[in-house]
């Protein structure tokens, strides 16, 4: 191989062993970085569960360590979607759980007893440092120089795109699933160049295991069949492309469906179609090919004509039947949106509703990736120039990676493994060709193109002409100044990982640090506090609404019921919540009895500045209830005449007497001096008229900051009064307040 | 793949009075297979069986000759042509294919017919046990595939493509892949 000879020649006198051993210390070294610039979150904080879904998978892994696998696999979750229940066991990706379930029965083997929570706080860190290592396999498949794949390890260990969702504490799906993607991609590389079918069956199995951890498998699915197809473009149709893509095709679309959320998917749905396609296609180039070496040329031109002919009007007649017949479902609205970034904010409010569902900003890509987005043009150029078979991987990795980070932030941890390891080539190109101590000689230059010419010739990737003039750097200044303008730019990217890590990712989010006037951290912990309250002091079956965000995160620290959560499998039922929500009083109390709702949640900032709060959610709540109750609830009387969304005194009746804004402002006149009551997050000082009333419901409990409020139902009144007469009674009034009251409405019954 | 061309050789045999001069095709794939297979050293076990396959095909092919033979009658210049191109091709698969090679070639024949038994009982009878068609299914196709890939593996001409898998190898890598496409479709069979 020429990686050998050429590593030979590098390394004449230096030792083969001495080279592994550093190699080996690197990359521990490599692995070490990446897992503790990941602590920051433990340090700063504590060994918590971060954000929304981790919490989810925190609970689905206590399950699984204490009910066994078969019963995990079975089960049915009567406490979330409080009158549905949820088939959690079917509608999850196991994988993650499965994993860290299996290494804490290890651990326990070895009689290590570590708590649950450690080891899923843990695992994202631990797998970062194997997804390093992977990056540095799949960088050394694309060139000889080993200083490249250690570059790409350390650059896939500290880039924040990647940290961004596997800091510590960060137990989601794509705290394994980006190592699984980039050792899938190694796997299938390495295929491909030996086509081997064992390599093949390890891709499929791999595959199989990113299938079971994270719904970005379909990227996988997309890009493998799409590097083939170009392959088969560009003329390189081959044997081992044969063998290695229908092994891994073969086994690997089993192996997805193994798994019960996805189940007969890959047969059924058009994001899988490509695939299927290819697979077909490749049957028919192995034929051809064999016919071709068959029979003399001019036979096989009338041969291909008619075949190609016939096979091609019968696959358009299939697929044409198949999808009218409705055998093939169309594509999904996720991918929709995907193609058409304007597609979701019409016609799925749900998704569109997700932050991380938003198009990427243009500096989110140097936040995350530093100087290693404008090395990527330059590691891709490099591609060009020797363009293999897995030089073309990475250029349709970069194109297609590009274009998907660019609809949706979530996609940019999809794209930041080939933008490490097309940077790790293209550094590695400059530092090897600037830190030669020696001066290039003529003559060596010569001996040195006739062994590359021949090596190449080899290892047959001929594009790289022999004829190629020598271009070397002679004088000392020059490589004195670009070795070191590349050492600067590296230690800045490292600051610029530490400093983005640091501060940006490693908020938990469920425990908030601000600085005290002099400088020292303090820890807001208003959402433990509420649910700690919500633990204690309900009944273990109080059934709590809250807007979808915060239904994980109450299963999982309150464990207590709740009617909608981050799995947003019901978009019914969710638009019932932000019915409830949105409606007025004497709407939402019926839909509450309905759903026999104990307790509100609410999430209020605006004494503390915070803005993840639900009032700047709600105009989400309302869009997605108008979806299904266009007549009951409308975006547009949220709104001033004039189209601003305000909550001061200029705010709407429809606004004022939304539960969610009485909710959230209840009370909240009495902190301050009379009329200076304000608003911190929306800027805007509150109307000086007492504050919203509230009948139907009481307040329970408020947190220390007034972040999470949270409200009691109130039952039916003991005189059969409606609830506005019986509370106004009790203020004393004789007679009715002046809100308008109309007779109770129930919710519709479709 | 193998299947494919069986049955192109069974469209391409039917007209053969007109194409007798190129190579005489119905009369060669009777006698052909027991008179080339000696020359290649095969362990008597695999010889013997592959003679109880072969005649088999040959047969089908040639009662499937037969039926066609009106068509014939219209055969035009491109007909001609296509009568060429298969002829030749039948000519090249009987010269240059090894015994064993053959025996590989029966396989997947037999896989495609399975297959496509499986695939007509799902058109007519309905696919109601959906997990069991498609774990069959896809174990006849995966099996397939993954002979496929045997055969380009230990066909001499390929050996260049695959400078790192000896034929032996080539074996191993195709039990243990069988194995794992067998165990997956043994788990979703239900």
């Amino acid at each position: 191989m020429s990686a050998d000879s050429l590593e030979r020649l590098a390394g004449a006198g230096k030792g083969d062993s001495t080279r592994t051993m550093l190699r080996v210390i690197i990359l521990l070294l490599v692995a070490g970085a990446a897992v503790s610039s990941r602590l920051f979150s433990v340090i700063r904080f504590e060994s918590i569960i971060h954000e929304f879904d981790p919490w989810f998978n925190f609970r689905a892994t206590k399950y699984l360590v204490a009910n066994g696998f078969y019963k995990f696999w079975d089960w049915f979750d009567d406490r979330t979607w409080h009158p549905l229940g949820r088939v959690t066991g079917g509608t999850l990706y196991p994988g993650l759980m499965v994993t860290s379930g299996v290494i804490y029965h290890a651990l326990r083997a070895l009689s290590i007893p570590v708590d649950i929570r450690n080891v899923c706080v843990l695992l994202a860190p631990a797998f970062s440092g194997l997804t390093a290592y992977a990056a540095y396999l799949l960088t050394n498949e694309m060139t000889p120089s080993s200083s490249a794949g250690l570059l790409a390890a350390i650059f896939m260990g500290i880039a924040p795109g990647y940290i961004s969702r596997s800091v510590a504490g960060s137990y989601d799906n794509e705290a394994i699933a980006i190592f699984l993607l980039v050792f899938t991609f190694y796997l299938w590389i390495k295929a491909l160049k030996l086509g081997s079918m064992l390599w093949g069956a390890l891709c499929a199995l791999f595959y199989g295991y990113m299938v079971a951890s994270w719904g970005g498998y379909a990227f996988i699915t997309c890009l493998l069949p799409l590097h083939a197809f170009v392959l088969i473009c560009m003329g390189r149709y081959s044997t081992r492309l044969y063998v290695s893509y229908t092994t891994w095709y073969a086994l690997g679309t089993l192996a997805s469906m193994q798994i019960p959320f996805v189940g007969f998917l890959p047969v059924k749905t058009s994001e899988h179609m490509p695939a299927l396609g290819i697979f077909g296609f490749l049957q028919l180039l192995a034929f051809l090919d064999y016919v071709r070496s068959a029979i003399p040329s001019r036979q096989f031109q009338t041969f291909l004509w008619v075949f190609a002919g016939s096979i091609f009007g019968v696959g358009l007649i299939g697929l044409v039947v198949a999808t009218s017949a409705g055998y093939i479902a169309p594509w999904s609205g996720r991918f929709y949106s995907l193609w058409d970034t304007g597609y979701a904010k019409i016609h799925i409010p749900i998704i569109a509703s997700v932050s991380e569902h938003q198009p990427t900003a243009w500096p989110a890509f140097f936040f995350d990736l530093n100087m290693l987005i404008w090395l990527l043009p330059a590691g891709v150029y490099l591609c060009y120039q020797k363009l293999a078979d897995e030089h073309v991987f990475v250029i349709v990795y970069a194109l297609f990676g590009s274009y998907f980070a660019g609809v949706m932030v979530r996609l940019m941890l999809t794209l930041t493994p080939v933008v490490c390891v097309a940077a790790a080539i293209a550094l590695s190109t400059i530092l090897n060709t600037y830190l030669k101590a020696k001066s290039p000689v003529p003559e060596e230059h010569m001996v040195d193109e006739s062994t590359d010419g021949a090596s190449k010739k080899a290892a047959k990737s001929g594009l790289k002409a022999s004829s190629k003039p020598f271009i070397g750097i002679y004088a000392t200044f020059s490589k004195v100044t670009i070795v070191g303008a590349m050492t600067a730019y590296l230690l800045l990217f490292v600051a610029h990982c530490t400093w983005v890590t640091s501060n940006a990712y490693s908020s938990p989010s469920v425990v908030l640090a601000s600085r005290m006037p002099d400088g020292s951290q303090h820890i807001i912990d208003d959402y433990r506090e509420a649910y700690q309250w919500l633990r204690q002091n309900t009944k273990e079956d109080a059934k709590i609404m809250s807007w979808w965000d915060y239904g994980y995160q109450i299963g999982g620290m309150a464990d207590r019921p709740t009617l909608v959560d981050n799995n947003t499998w019901n978009n019914t039922h969710i638009a019932t919540v932000g019915k409830a929500m949105a409606s007025r009083e004497e709407v939402s109390y019926p839909i509450m009895r309905q759903h026999e709702v104990d307790y509100i949640l609410v999430v209020f900032g605006g004494l503390l500045g915070y803005s993840g709060d639900d009032i700047n959610k709600f105009l989400w709540m309302v869009r997605i209830a108008e979806g299904i109750w266009p007549d009951e609830v409308k975006e547009r009387e949220f709104f001033t005449p004039r189209g601003e969304y305000r909550v001061d005194a200029g705010a709407t009746d429809t606004m004022k007497n939304s539960l969610m804004y009485k909710m959230s402002y209840h009370n909240y006149n009495n902190l301050f001096p009379p009329g200076q009551a304000q608003d911190r997050v929306r800027g805007v000082r509150l109307p000086d008229d007492g504050g919203p009333v509230l009948n139907s419901i009481e307040e329970a409990f408020t947190s220390e900051n007034w972040i999470i409020r949270i409200y009691k139902v109130k039952d039916l009144d003991n005189l059969g009064r409606d609830h506005a007469s019986a509370s106004a009674f009790e203020r004393g009034l004789k007679k009715k307040k002046v809100i308008k009251k109309k007779g109770p409405r129930v919710l519709r019954v479709d | 793949m193998g299947g494919k061309r069986k049955n192109a050789a069974a469209r391409g045999v039917s007209p053969s009075p007109e194409a007798s001069a190129t190579s005489s095709a119905t009369v060669t794939t009777k006698v052909q297979p027991k008179e080339s297979a000696p020359p290649i050293a095969t362990t008597s076990n695999v010889f013997s069986t592959s003679t109880q396959i072969e005649p088999t095909t040959s047969t089908t092919s040639s009662t499937s000759s037969k039926t066609p033979a009106t068509k014939s009658l219209s055969s035009a210049q491109g007909q001609q042509g296509w009568n060429n191109v298969v002829s030749n091709l039948l000519a090249h698969y009987q010269d240059t294919t090894p015994q064993r090679t053959k025996l590989i070639d029966a396989f997947m024949a037999f896989l495609v017919v399975v297959g496509g038994l499986q695939f007509l009982y799902c058109v007519l009878a309905g696919n109601y046990p959906f997990n069991a068609f498609l774990s069959g299914f896809s174990a006849t196709v995966g099996q397939f595939v993954l002979t496929a890939s045997l055969r380009i593996q230990t066909t001499e001409a390929n050996k260049s493509d695959f400078p790192s898998v000896s034929p032996e190898r080539a074996f191993a890598d195709y039990l243990v892949c069988s194995l794992i496409l067998h165990f997956f479709c043994v788990n979703f069979i239900n």
